[in-house]
């Protein structure tokens, strides 16, 4: 599907593509949807499925709100997109159940909480409801790409530091003394405060070079 | 159900499941209208508010829904509610007080979208409250919910003043800030006994 999407509009969609992966990437330089970033990166696991699944609901909610676009009244498209959106989140909600109810059980009411994650609303209402089903779909793949991939960096350091291990498997040797900070609470805003650190250094000094 | 007293809900609710730095929710204001005290306490009240209303609708949304046996339109009737409260309250404030409403800005229909709302909603509805442990449930978390935004607001404020390098300066300072408020919220877990 991808390469077909690629195919039809070329150059500008896989740019649409690219930007979410890194120069517009959701959590790091938007700081957009960060209560499920925090709240379920504190394993690597946990961040992986979160990440998906907000990327499903944005792949289809995009999907929609772009080919309905021109019979949704603006004076209603906030509560439309929301009605959209709070659909799809109970599919998904659903399907995670029928998959795996540990997994349902350890994500908790954060799977419903996507209904208001506000990169999801942010992008069909910025992208989507102006732009083609196609450079949608892209928009929304890179986003939701960049997204996870940004939860996944935060619940590998976290469950890394914080437990000694990686999707569950041990990586340090057994006298490896735990941080059992990076688990709680503070340890998600400490890993995403140095996180932010360190790619607004990487900026500053890209600037610099090209100045 | 396991019978709790209405004060250790409220306790529970606002100091030691603190909303904003236990379960995360609300993050997106709490970063955003943060930085002046006086906006902080403000938007503290009103989110307060919906949460009040809101948790009252879903109560009754939560009874009719099972009673109707269609339990899958939760989520959407509970958004619903939430965002005309919203609505109401923004033209409430538009009328009271133009100045208030032009200092929350963007923020004030971004509360729809505020997690801690549709959180008490569904963390009451999880736990079978019935109505006044609802209400009380409610006020917990906003009272919650605005003590940190105030207390967040306020170092903020002295922060100005602090000299900080470069990088730091922004979301990376106000996260690093909310951790070490997170680390001393721990210290109210012993009051669950």
């Amino acid at each position: 599907m991808n390469e077909r999407d690629q195919h039809i509009n070329a150059t500008p969609s896989t740019d649409e593509f690219i930007k979410g992966l890194w120069r517009d990437n959701p959590v790091f330089v938007q700081v957009l949807g960060m209560c499920p970033v925090l709240a379920v990166s504190n394993t690597a696991g946990n961040a992986l499925a979160m990440g998906l699944a907000t990327a499903f609901v944005l792949l289809m909610s995009n999907i929609l709100v772009s080919a309905l676009r021109n019979f949704i009244p603006k004076q209603v498209r906030i509560a439309s997109y929301i009605l959209i959106i709070a659909t799809f989140v109970t599919i998904t909600d659903y399907a995670i159940q029928a998959i795996s109810v540990d997994l349902h059980k350890s994500l908790g009411a954060f799977i419903s909480l996507i209904v208001v994650n506000c990169l999801i609303l942010s992008r069909a209402e910025a992208f989507a409801a102006k732009n083609t089903i196609g450079r949608s779909i892209m928009d929304a793949l890179g986003m939701g790409i960049g997204f996870t991939f940004a939860l996944f960096c935060l619940g590998a350091v976290r469950e890394l530091l914080g437990n000694g291990s990686l999707f569950g498997w041990a990586v340090f040797p057994e006298n490896f003394q735990a941080w059992i900070v990076m688990i709680l609470p503070a340890g998600g805003f400490f890993t995403l405060a140095l996180l932010l650190l360190g790619i607004n250094a990487i900026q500053q000094k890209q600037k610099q070079a090209e100045a | 159900m396991k019978e709790e007293s209405l004060w250790y809900i409220f306790i529970n609710a606002s100091l030691i499941n603190n909303f904003v730095l236990a379960y995360f929710l609300g993050i997106c204001p709490f970063l955003g209208v943060s930085g002046k005290m006086e906006t902080a306490t403000k938007m503290g009240g009103a989110v307060t508010f919906v949460m009040l209303i809101s948790s009252v609708c879903a109560l009754g949304i939560h009874a009719l829904l099972t009673a109707i046996n269609a339990p899958f339109l939760q989520l959407i009737s509970y958004i619903v509610v939430i965002a005309s409260t919203v609505q109401l309250v923004e033209m409430f404030i538009k009328k009271m007080s133009p100045a208030l409403f032009r200092s929350l800005g963007i923020f004030l229909p971004l509360i729809t979208t505020n997690c801690a709302i549709l959180g008490v909603a569904l963390f009451q509805t999880s736990k079978g409250y019935g109505f006044v442990e609802s209400v009380v449930y409610a006020m917990g978390a906003g009272a919650g919910f605005t003590l940190a935004l105030v207390l967040i607001a306020g170092l903020r404020e002295q922060l100005e003043f602090a000299e900080v390098p470069g990088i730091v300066k922004g979301t990376a300072l106000t996260l690093f800030i909310a951790g070490i408020l997170s680390l001393s919220f721990m210290g109210f877990a012993g009051l669950g006994g």
